[in-house]
């Protein structure tokens, strides 16, 4: 049994607001394996953005960790001290992030950005430039050497993804966490984007951690995927079990409700009935309850464990 | 109960909290008082020489002193004061005023008539201030009535250009266009629609501005070109004191402290002020 | 750059020409005309008839615009009523002294500045923070003149730390820069605050910004994050402020010169205007005002390098 490049145990994880404690992350478990691809699906408040930032451990200052541990390679980052998981930063661990319009500095150049982040190796500028310019290529950046002496607002949002991509991947990290890296790109640019990525992984070989809502790049990309409900995870396994035989009542409704699987013109889009639950106020019992179709009276009284398997929902009537 | 009213007391209330805030509100209705009552406070009268006491420390009989003839520096001070008043209230007013017609009009109007208001602006601004008015004054004259119209002069460009610019991001939204499309005039447009919308950081800006003319003209009245003299201002008391700084430090000291606090009291109230209304106005709705 | 440069040049140019025509139309525009108020009205006719010949007032009207602008153009400022001097050797040998004193002024504030608005935003609602912030808006608002009057009176005359006049003996660059510091502060004092207050709140901005979260994302050192990447942005609206503020700052040393009887533009500007030599008082406006033209032309031009977004737009701030 391979060490995993990631082990989730437990995390729970609260913001302090003006209205109470928002319990955002609670009780999560995820486990990512060297060199596969990991999606987490979900709709926006599931707890992704928190989930990344208690990994990298840049949290906002209100927030606070309540148990649990991000084991990376068996050192709890969680336990870490501040500089040594700076030095994780970039290096064995890489973020490319979803608006691709912002999140790169507007007054560097796109090669002074990437030659910044080569800070730890000991090369000389010529070496890092050279560096930077393979990778652009490698993400498919037609005349990489010109680029890198533009600046960002030059580029298209595509190719800003692109560039962040390749900064990412610039240190060979272990693991690789996108944010929804295509969800602000148009369909075609996030087909060719996704492509490159399945090339990029299997030449560099690292571990992914893809978020997504998108259920059909997910499909596309991931091996597996872990299915993420207002801070908890309700379901996680193999794609294909997860996506054909989803046991989880939110995971069959989310297939449902996904556009690419409308066959027939229609008026009304299908919908998850109801919304989110306050999570400065949770109840006893599943999070999901007051949306399920097929709750019992359990449900109301006990909050479902994931149970054990390759394949495991959070469900007291999932079928097997 | 109008809502205008509650406006009032919510600021009033949001404005309490504040100590700087505070501070600032009180030192300016003490000036502001202190000058309308400068006649009844003024333990002398301005212009009373007395030369045998010239130049004089601080006694019971002038609490500041006197100056190098002899008047009594307290008093001049007090009436200082309302020049200082008369000053920014004529200099502001008449300046918010042309620059608010003339910003909507650069603002709202058609691109020629913007490019040349512009322009205008520009090459106003272009002198710095006080070289401008040394330059005015050599032509027409030293009088306080000169340096009140320098400063209006001067400062009708920087309200226009503010004016102007918050018209034009005003212009587009979609209530303007609805109200355009509904065939109404333009001076109805800007009177109702635009004027409101500006008017609140107009008025702060107009009150952060008093510290600035009330200083341009001690300015100026201490490099001589303002009032003249026996009159007292503020400046033209430092001027005094400024010659015979080596005899005695009080008018100096006595011609600074009251544009010091007109400074920081209207600079503190009007920050507070702005603080308090800034988030305000974006919950009235509004433009946004 | 170069697109923006010259457009901006250009701009520049006709705001210049422009505000020398204005400077022209003033002086024809008063009452009277301009032999009576330079001799003063009691003049006889025969003193202004040969006023008006010398100084050519008695031609018509474009006819003088064209040759003020021929003059201008060769850098004749025309000459001094009084010693016959040309009136751009004057000016030229007073502006160093006004420049020197203006870059002390600017520089000192700066230096002081950007650091406390960096450590302020940084350690927001610390008590430096907040004391930058009170002691800032105190500084602004109060003129620079009363300031320097103060620095005067106490430093210079009561206690004699400093020197109170004049510019310091010429080649002794340490008694010059003695008799430079008071003046600078008082010219510079409020600035500190100015820029200080400004570095903090673009500091507080930028650093919420996503690009600042990808870079700690990518493990940049904290130091790296704030200085090269946040202050390198925030740093900006500064120059912008500063090439705008010399024009006040020409204003405020004029204050400075005539408190601590220093040389410059500004007290030849006072003395002329007082003695109505007005081919002086002209001459000293439109150089300061071609300065000031000047700077904040090259203020833009460096925020734009600065900054590549700026380049589009081409206009002036």
């Amino acid at each position: 049994m391979t060490t995993p490049v990631l082990d989730i145990r437990d995390l729970s994880v609260s913001y302090h607001t003006d209205r109470g404690l928002l319990r955002a992350l609670r009780h999560v478990n995820i486990q990512i394996q060297p060199g596969r691809i990991i999606g987490i699906v979900g709709e926006s408040g599931c707890g992704k953005s928190t989930l990344i930032a208690a990994i990298i451990r840049l949290l906002a200052p209100n927030a606070q960790i309540d148990g649990g541990s991000v084991l990376f390679r068996r050192n709890d980052l969680l336990g870490l001290d501040p500089e040594d998981m700076r030095a994780l930063r970039g290096d064995e661990i890489s973020l490319v992030f979803q608006d691709p319009m912002t999140s790169l500095n507007p007054v560097m150049t796109i090669g002074r950005q990437m030659t910044n982040i080569q800070y730890r190796e000991n090369r000389s500028k010529a070496q890092m430039l050279a560096r930077a310019t393979s990778l652009l290529e490698r993400v498919g950046i037609a005349d990489p050497a010109e680029q890198l002496k533009r600046y960002p607002h030059h580029l298209s949002g595509g190719m800003r993804q692109r560039v962040a991509i390749a900064m990412a991947l610039m240190t060979e990290p272990a693991l690789l966490i996108a944010d929804e890296p295509t969800t602000a790109l148009d369909a075609t640019l996030e087909v060719q984007i996704i492509h490159r990525l399945q090339q990029l992984q299997r030449d560099f070989g690292c571990a992914i951690l893809f978020i997504s809502h998108h259920l059909g790049v997910i499909a596309e990309l991931c091996d597996e995927v872990v299915v993420m409900y207002a801070g908890e995870v309700v379901e996680s396994g193999t794609t294909r079990d997860v996506f054909l035989k989803a046991r989880h009542p939110y995971t069959r409704k989310l297939l449902e409700c996904d556009p690419a699987r409308i066959e027939q013109a229609t008026r009304n889009l299908p919908v998850i009935a109801g919304k989110l639950p306050d999570l400065v106020d949770i109840r006893e019992g599943c999070v999901f309850r007051s949306r399920c179709d097929s709750s019992i009276d359990r449900c109301a009284r006990q909050r479902p464990a994931l149970d054990g398997g390759d394949h495991c929902a959070a469900c007291h009537v999932a079928g097997q | 109960m109008s809502s205008r009213s509650d406006f009032f007391r919510e600021t009033f209330a949001s404005l309490r909290k504040d100590p700087l805030g505070m501070m600032g509100l009180i030192i300016v209705v003490v000036i502001l008082l202190s000058a309308i009552f400068a006649s009844l406070l003024a333990p002398h009268d301005p212009l009373e020489v007395d030369v045998y006491n010239r130049l004089q420390d601080p006694t019971w009989q002038h609490l500041l002193g006197t100056d190098q003839l002899g008047r009594d520096v307290l008093s001049r001070v007090l009436f200082g004061g309302r020049i200082a008043l008369k000053v920014a209230l004529v200099a502001i007013s008449v300046s918010l005023g042309v620059g608010l017609l003339l910003g909507m009009l650069a603002g709202f109007g058609p691109t020629w008539l913007d490019r040349l208001l512009v322009v205008c602006f520009d090459t106003l601004r272009s002198f710095p201030t006080i070289m401008f008015a040394l330059a005015i004054v050599a032509l027409i004259g030293p009088s306080l009535n000169t340096v009140i119209g320098v400063i209006i002069i001067t400062s009708i460009p920087v309200y226009a250009r503010i004016v102007r610019t918050q018209t034009q991001a005003l212009r587009n939204q979609d209530f303007i266009l609805a109200e355009r499309a509904m065939g109404a005039s333009t001076a109805r447009i800007l009177g109702d629609h635009i004027l409101p919308n500006i008017a609140a950081p107009l008025l702060i800006l107009a009150s952060m501005d008093v510290p600035a003319v009330v200083g341009m003209e001690a300015g100026l009245s201490f490099l001589g070109l303002g009032v003249s003299p026996p009159t007292a201002s503020w400046g033209s008391i430092l001027n005094d004191g400024y010659s015979y700084l080596r005899n005695s430090p009080w008018p100096i000291i006595a011609g600074g402290i009251p544009l010091i606090l007109v400074t920081l009291g209207f600079t503190f109230f009007g920050e507070s002020l702005r603080d308090i209304l800034d988030p305000k106005l974006r919950r009235k709705g509004g433009a946004s | 750059m170069l697109k923006f440069t010259v457009r901006r040049g250009l701009l520049a140019l006709l705001i210049l020409v422009l505000a020398v025509t204005l400077l022209f139309a003033m002086i024809h525009m008063m009452p009277g005309d301009p032999a009576s108020v330079i001799l003063g009205p009691k003049a006889s006719p025969e003193l202004k008839a040969e006023l008006n010949q010398r100084m050519g007032l008695d031609k018509p009207l474009l006819v003088q615009l064209g040759s003020f602008y021929a003059d201008l153009a060769r850098g004749d400022l025309g000459l001094d009523v009084f010693s016959d001097r040309e009136v751009s050797e004057i000016v030229f040998e007073q502006l160093p002294y006004t420049i020197v004193l203006v870059l002390a002024a600017i520089g000192g504030a700066t230096l002081l500045g950007i650091p406390l608005g960096c450590f302020s935003a940084i350690k927001r609602n610390s008590l430096l923070d907040r004391v930058t912030a009170v002691m800032s808006v105190a500084f602004i608002a109060i003129p620079s003149f009363v300031v320097a009057l103060y620095l005067l009176l106490w430093l210079a005359v009561k206690w004699r730390w400093f020197p109170a006049m004049g510019a310091g003996a010429s080649g002794d660059i340490v008694d010059q820069a003695r008799h430079l510091v008071l003046p600078a502060i008082a010219l510079g004092l409020g600035w500190v605050g100015y820029i200080a207050r400004l570095v903090r709140a673009t500091m507080l901005e930028v650093m919420e910004e996503n690009h600042i979260r990808t870079a700690r994302a990518f493990g940049l050192p904290e130091r790296t994050i704030i200085v090269h990447y946040a202050l390198r942005i925030a740093i900006l609206p500064t120059v912008t402020i500063l090439g705008l503020g010399i024009g006040t700052m020409l204003s405020g040393a004029l204050f400075a010169e005539i408190v601590f009887s220093r040389p410059g533009i500004g007290k030849l500007l006072h003395e002329a205007v007082v003695t109505r030599n007005y081919p002086v008082v002209m001459g000293s406006v439109l150089v300061t005002t071609t300065f000031f033209v000047l700077s904040t032309l090259i203020s833009d031009i460096i925020n734009a390098a600065l900054d590549p977004r700026l380049r589009e737009s081409g206009k002036s701030s």
